[in-house]
C-alpha cells in the first residue's frame, strides 16, 4: 500500500486527517494542536486497519461467515460475529504496521502504562459511542500488550449488534474501517465529565460537573453516584453544588498492569473531590472547548496526581452534545419585540421578564 | 377582607413613638393619611421608602419629597404618558415616607400607547442632543441658584435708591431671592425626571429581553452588561484619589496627614510643591467636592466642599495606600473588558436573529443608562448642594434676626412657613417693632427637634395594608427593588434563623466582622476590612469601599448605589435585606454571599 501512514501523533493530526483516525483521536489531536493539555499519544490509523484486512486472507474469511446469513437470526448472527472477532484476533498485524505502531509506543517511553481505546470513524452506527460498543483498555503496558489491545479494539468493529446493523442496512462488513487511540494514562486523583448546557433543562448558561476519586470511568459508567456541580458559565461561579457518597474508585495498578476498583476510606467518601478553584478550573476548560468547537460540548477530564499543581487539569475527550442541540433546532422560531414596540411590552408586563 | 387580617398593619393602628404623639402638626395636611379617606387609603398597598428617606423629614425638608414626588409623575402622566404607570402618592407617617404606585386602569393603557411612542420615542431618537441640552439647562440652574444671596436688612434704606425715586425698599431682593430659590430648586427637579424613567425603561427592555433568553442568569450579569466606567458619580472619589498620589508625588504627603483642614493646607503651602498641589486641589473642588455625605435630600446633609475634614479624611486613608505601592485607581480598563467579555459570552449563546435584537437592546440601554447614573451627580450633589448652602445662609441670617437661637432652626419651619417669617422679618423692621417670631419660634423649634428625635427613635413599619397578588409596577421593581419576594422576605424576617436573604448584587463570598452605620456621620468608624452594614449607601461613600470587604444594605436593588460600587470594586454586596442594620449588630461575625443573596449571622 503507497502513502499508508499507520499512526499519527496526536500532535501531527490535521484536519486532513481526520477520517483515518476516528472521531475520538480526531478531538483529541484537535485539542492537542489547540494548546489544550491533553495527555500525549498517538492514534493508530484506519490505514493500519485496512492492511490488516487486505493480510492474512480477512477479507474472504469474514465475507464467508456472512454468507447466507439472516441478520433476524440472532443466535446465528451472535456465531458469526464471534467467528469474526476471533479471526481478527487471531490475525497477525501486518509488519509495517505493527512496526510504527511498536515505534510510536516505544517512542512515548518504554513500558508507558496507555489507555488503549477505540476510534469510530464517520461510516459506524450513528450511535455506535453512545451505546458504549467499542472498547477502552485501561493500564496497558508493554508492547505485546498494546497490540493486543490494538486488535481487540478492531475486533469490538463486530458485536452482534454491530454486524446486524450492517447487515440490515446492506453496508459491506469490511466497508467499516475503526482506529485506534494510544495514550499515556493519567493517574487520576479526580475524573469526571462536564456538559456546557444544564442537560436537564438544556440552559447553555450552565456547565454542569460530575466529579468523582480515581479514574473518570466509573462517572461515566455509572458506578458511582459523583460529586455535582453547577457553575455559571459566564459569570464562572460554582451556583449549587451536591456533595456525594463515592464509595469506589478506579485507579491504576502497575503491578497488575490494569486498572483496578477499589474501595475509598471512609472520610474521604463524602468529602468534595474537587476544591471550588478546581471546580472552576474544570468549567473554563469545558468552556473553552465549546468555544473551540463552536457547540455545547461533552468533556473528559482528569487531575493528574503526577502532575504539578497548575497544570494537572487535563483533557481526555471533548464531543459534541446532541440532545439538546437537536431539540434547539425543532423548536419554533421566536418573535421579538423590538425598539419602542418593545419598550411599550416591558412596561406593560415586567413581570413576564422578571420570573 | 377586613383591615384586620392584612399582612401589614393600616396607618391608622400605627402608634406613635413614645414622645412623638402630635408629630402630625410637622407635615402639611395632603402628606397625611386623614382619616376622612380612611377607607381609600387602606385599600392601597404602601411600602416605606426609607431607600431614599431613611431618617424622619425635619418639616422644611418636606419640599424635596414634595418636588420629587410631583415632578416623577407628571412625567409618567402629562409629558410621555407611559402606558401603565401615573405617578406615586405619597403620605408621611412617623416622620418616614410611604409610597403607592398609581397604575393605569387597564382599559385605558392602550390609547397611552400611541401618544408614548411618539413622545418617548422622540427622546430615545434623539437622546444625546436632548441630554447636551439638558445640561446646559441644569447648569443654568446652579450658576442661578449660585448668584442668590441674602443679606440682612440694613438699617435704611440707601440713600441713592431715595434720591433716583426708586420707591422701594429691601424686602423685595429678599422676598425674591427666597422665591427663586424655590422655583429653581423646583425647576431642578423637573430636569431630574426628565430623562430618568426613559433610562429605567430602556434598561427593564434590555433585561427582560436577555431574561427570555437566559431565564436563569443572575441579575447582575444583567447589570455588568450595561453599566458604565466613566460615570460622573466616581469623579469626586477619582479626584481624592488623583491628588493622594499628587500629594506623594510632589513631596507633600506629610503635609497632610495631620492637623486641622486649614493646618493641613497651610503647612502643604510651605513645601517647595505646595502651590502646585494647592492649584490642583482648588481646581478639582469645583464642581467635584459638591458631593454629600447622604442623598441630597435632606437639610442635615454633609457637602464635602462645606466640610473639607470628609475629603481631607478620605485622602489621609489614600495617602498611605500610595505610599505602600497599592493600585488605589479604580480598574477601568478591567471593567471595560470584563463588561465586553460578559456581554460577547451570552451572545454568542443566542441564535443569529436573537443577536440582532440583543445588540439593539444592549445598544439603547447603553446610550441611556448612564443619564441614570450621572444625573444624580449633577442634581443630588451639585445642584442641590448649592441649593442647601444658600438655606443654611438665610436660617443663619434669620437666626441673627432674633427668630431662632440656633443657626439651623429653619429646617424645622416648612417652606411656607418660612415665607411668614421673611413677612415678619420685612414688616417688623419696617414698622420699627421687634419681631413676632421671636417669642415664637424658639419654643416652637424646640417642641419640633423633640418630636423628630422622638420618631428616630423606632424604625418604620415596611409596608402598610395588604399587597397585590404580584408587584408588576415597573419603577418600583426597578428603583427599589421591591418584587413579590421581597414582600415576602420583610414578613419572614422575624421568624428566620440567622439568615437574611437579599439581592444578589455583586457577586464573592466573603466572612468578616460587621459594622452597623446608621449615619454618614458614623463613617469614621470603619475599620479596613469589616463588612459594611448599612440602611442604606450613598455615592459619596465611596472612599470607604476601598477599605471594607462586603457590604449589606437594607433597601436597594441591583442598580443602587451600594450594588453598583460594589460591582466596580469587586466586593460582595447583598441590598435589599429589609432587615439587617436592625438585626445585625456590630462586631457580629458575618458571611455575605453576593451569588446567592445570602447573609448568615455566624456567631
Amino acid at each position: 500500500m503507497t502513502g499508508a501512514v499507520f499512526t499519527l501523533d496526536f500532535a501531527g493530526i490535521g484536519a486532513e486527517d481526520h477520517d483515518r483516525v476516528g472521531g475520538k483521536c480526531a478531538s483529541l489531536g484537535q485539542m492537542t494542536r489547540a494548546g489544550v493539555a491533553v495527555p500525549p499519544g498517538f492514534a493508530v490509523t484506519t490505514d493500519a486497519f485496512r492492511a490488516m484486512l487486505d493480510a492474512g486472507g480477512l477479507r474472504a474469511g469474514i465475507a464467508a461467515l456472512m454468507a447466507g446469513l439472516d441478520p433476524e437470526d440472532l443466535a446465528a448472527t451472535e456465531t458469526a460475529a464471534a467467528s469474526i472477532r476471533a479471526l481478527i484476533s487471531a490475525n497477525p498485524i501486518p509488519a509495517a504496521a505493527e512496526a510504527a505502531i511498536r515505534a510510536a509506543y516505544g517512542a512515548m517511553g518504554m513500558g508507558m502504562a496507555v489507555a488503549v481505546r477505540s476510534s469510530a470513524t464517520a461510516e459506524d452506527m450513528p450511535d455506535a459511542s453512545f451505546a458504549g460498543q467499542q472498547d477502552t483498555y485501561l493500564w496497558v503496558q508493554g508492547t505485546d500488550n498494546v497490540l493486543e489491545k490494538v486488535r481487540a479494539c478492531w475486533a469490538s468493529l463486530y458485536t452482534a449488534r454491530a454486524v446486524t446493523y450492517r447487515a440490515k442496512n446492506a453496508i459491506d462488513q469490511t466497508q467499516v474501517l475503526m482506529a485506534v487511540g494510544v495514550q499515556k494514562m493519567v493517574n487520576a486523583r479526580t475524573a469526571g465529565v462536564a456538559m456546557t448546557l444544564d442537560p436537564g433543562t438544556g440552559d447553555r448558561t450552565k456547565i454542569v460537573i460530575d466529579a468523582s476519586w480515581g479514574l473518570g470511568e466509573t462517572v461515566v459508567s455509572g458506578l458511582v453516584t459523583p460529586d455535582n456541580f453547577t457553575v455559571e458559565k459566564v459569570m464562572e461561579e460554582i451556583i449549587a453544588r451536591t456533595i456525594s457518597d463515592k464509595h469506589i474508585e478506579l485507579v491504576g495498578d502497575s503491578a497488575l498492569g490494569e486498572a483496578v476498583e477499589r474501595e475509598v476510606e471512609p472520610e474521604r467518601r463524602n468529602r468534595q473531590c474537587l476544591s471550588d478553584a478546581e471546580v472552576l478550573a474544570v468549567a473554563r476548560l469545558a468552556k473553552r472547548l465549546e468555544r473551540q468547537n463552536k457547540c455545547p460540548q461533552d468533556v473528559e477530564w482528569a487531575f493528574d496526581a503526577d502532575l504539578p499543581e497548575g497544570e494537572n487539569l487535563v483533557a481526555l475527550q471533548s464531543r459534541p452534545e446532541t440532545i439538546w442541540s437537536r431539540k434547539k433546532a425543532e423548536e419554533p422560531k421566536k418573535t421579538y419585540a423590538t425598539g419602542m414596540l418593545g419598550i411599550v411590552g416591558t412596561l406593560n408586563s415586567p413581570l413576564q421578564v422578571r420570573r | 377582607m377586613d383591615a384586620k387580617t392584612t399582612l401589614f398593619p393600616s396607618a391608622f393602628e400605627v402608634k406613635a413613638p413614645k414622645g412623638a404623639e402630635g408629630w402630625e402638626s410637622l407635615y402639611p395636611y395632603y402628606t397625611r393619611f386623614q382619616p376622612s379617606r380612611r377607607a381609600e387609603d387602606d385599600q392601597k398597598f404602601w411600602f416605606c421608602n426609607s431607600q431614599h428617606w431613611p431618617t424622619p423629614l425635619r418639616p422644611f425638608d418636606v419640599i424635596f419629597l414634595d418636588f420629587a414626588i410631583k415632578c416623577l409623575g407628571q412625567y409618567n402622566s402629562r409629558h410621555l404618558l407611559v402606558p401603565p404607570a401615573n405617578g406615586i402618592d405619597y403620605r408621611i407617617l412617623n416622620g418616614f415616607v410611604y409610597f403607592s404606585p398609581v397604575a393605569v386602569a387597564p382599559e385605558d393603557i392602550g390609547a397611552r400607547v400611541p401618544q408614548f411612542m411618539d413622545r418617548a420615542g422622540h427622546y430615545f431618537m434623539n437622546w444625546n442632543d436632548l441630554l447636551a441640552n439638558w445640561k446646559v439647562k441644569v447648569k443654568d440652574m446652579i450658576d442661578q441658584m449660585n448668584a442668590i444671596s441674602f443679606t440682612e436688612l440694613p438699617d435704611v434704606v440707601p440713600v441713592e435708591w431715595v434720591k433716583e425715586g426708586r420707591g422701594l425698599d429691601n424686602t423685595n431682593a429678599l422676598f425674591a431671592a427666597y422665591e427663586s430659590l424655590i422655583e429653581l430648586s423646583y425647576k431642578t427637579w423637573q430636569y431630574h425626571f426628565e430623562f430618568l424613567n426613559l433610562g429605567y425603561a430602556a434598561y427593564l427592555d434590555f433585561f427582560g429581553f436577555v431574561k427570555s433568553q437566559f431565564p436563569t442568569i443572575p441579575d447582575q450579569a444583567i447589570a455588568k452588561m450595561v453599566q458604565g466606567v466613566d460615570s460622573e458619580l466616581f469623579r469626586p472619589d477619582d479626584e481624592i484619589k488623583k491628588l493622594a498620589r499628587l500629594a506623594v508625588e510632589t513631596g507633600v504627603d506629610s503635609a497632610l496627614m495631620s492637623g486641622t483642614v486649614d493646618q493641613a493646607l497651610a503647612a502643604v503651602a510651605a513645601r517647595p510643591n505646595g502651590a502646585k498641589w494647592l492649584a490642583a486641589w482648588e481646581a478639582a473642588k469645583d464642581p467635584w467636592f459638591n458631593f454629600t455625605s447622604g442623598n441630597g435630600f435632606y437639610s442635615t446633609d454633609k457637602y464635602w466642599i462645606d466640610h473639607l475634614d470628609i475629603p481631607l479624611g478620605y485622602l489621609r486613608d489614600y495617602i498611605p495606600r500610595v505610599i505602600a505601592g497599592e493600585t488605589i485607581e479604580r480598574p477601568t480598563a478591567r471593567l471595560l473588558a470584563e463588561r465586553d467579555r460578559i456581554s460577547a459570552e451570552y451572545r454568542e449563546m443566542m441564535d443569529e436573529e436573537a443577536q440582532g435584537v440583543f445588540d439593539g437592546k444592549l445598544g439603547l440601554a447603553r446610550t441611556v443608562f448612564p443619564y441614570v447614573e450621572d444625573h444624580n451627580f449633577y442634581i443630588e450633589h451639585w445642584a442641590l448642594g448649592v441649593f442647601w448652602r444658600k438655606a443654611r445662609a438665610l436660617s443663619k441670617l434669620l437666626s441673627e434676626a432674633g427668630f431662632w437661637p440656633d443657626e439651623d432652626g429653619m429646617f424645622y419651619l416648612n417652606r411656607n412657613e418660612v415665607r411668614d417669617v421673611l413677612w415678619d422679618y420685612g414688616a417688623s423692621w419696617a414698622i420699627g417693632t421687634p419681631n413676632v417670631g421671636s417669642a415664637i419660634w424658639p419654643d416652637e423649634i424646640a417642641r419640633r427637634r423633640a418630636l423628630v428625635k422622638a420618631l428616630a427613635s423606632q424604625p418604620p413599619v415596611p409596608a402598610l395594608n395588604e399587597p397585590p397578588e404580584v408587584i408588576s409596577e415597573p419603577f418600583t421593581i426597578m428603583l427599589w427593588g421591591i418584587t413579590s419576594d421581597a414582600i415576602q422576605r420583610w414578613v419572614g424576617a422575624d421568624t428566620d434563623t440567622g439568615a437574611l436573604k437579599g439581592m444578589a448584587a455583586s457577586q464573592g463570598v466573603v466572612e468578616g466582622t460587621a459594622r452597623v452605620l446608621r449615619s454618614p456621620d458614623q463613617l469614621g468608624e470603619l475599620q479596613k476590612g469589616e463588612i459594611l452594614v448599612t440602611p442604606v449607601t450613598a455615592p459619596s461613600w465611596a472612599p470607604v469601599f476601598g477599605k471594607i470587604a462586603a457590604a449589606v444594605t437594607d433597601i436597594g436593588g441591583m442598580m443602587s448605589h451600594a450594588a453598583i460600587v460594589c460591582r466596580e470594586y469587586g466586593l460582595p454586596a447583598v441590598t435589599g435585606t429589609g432587615t439587617a442594620s436592625a438585626r445585625i449588630k456590630t462586631g457580629m461575625r458575618l458571611r455575605v454571599d453576593g451569588n446567592t443573596g445570602t447573609v448568615t449571622i455566624l456567631d
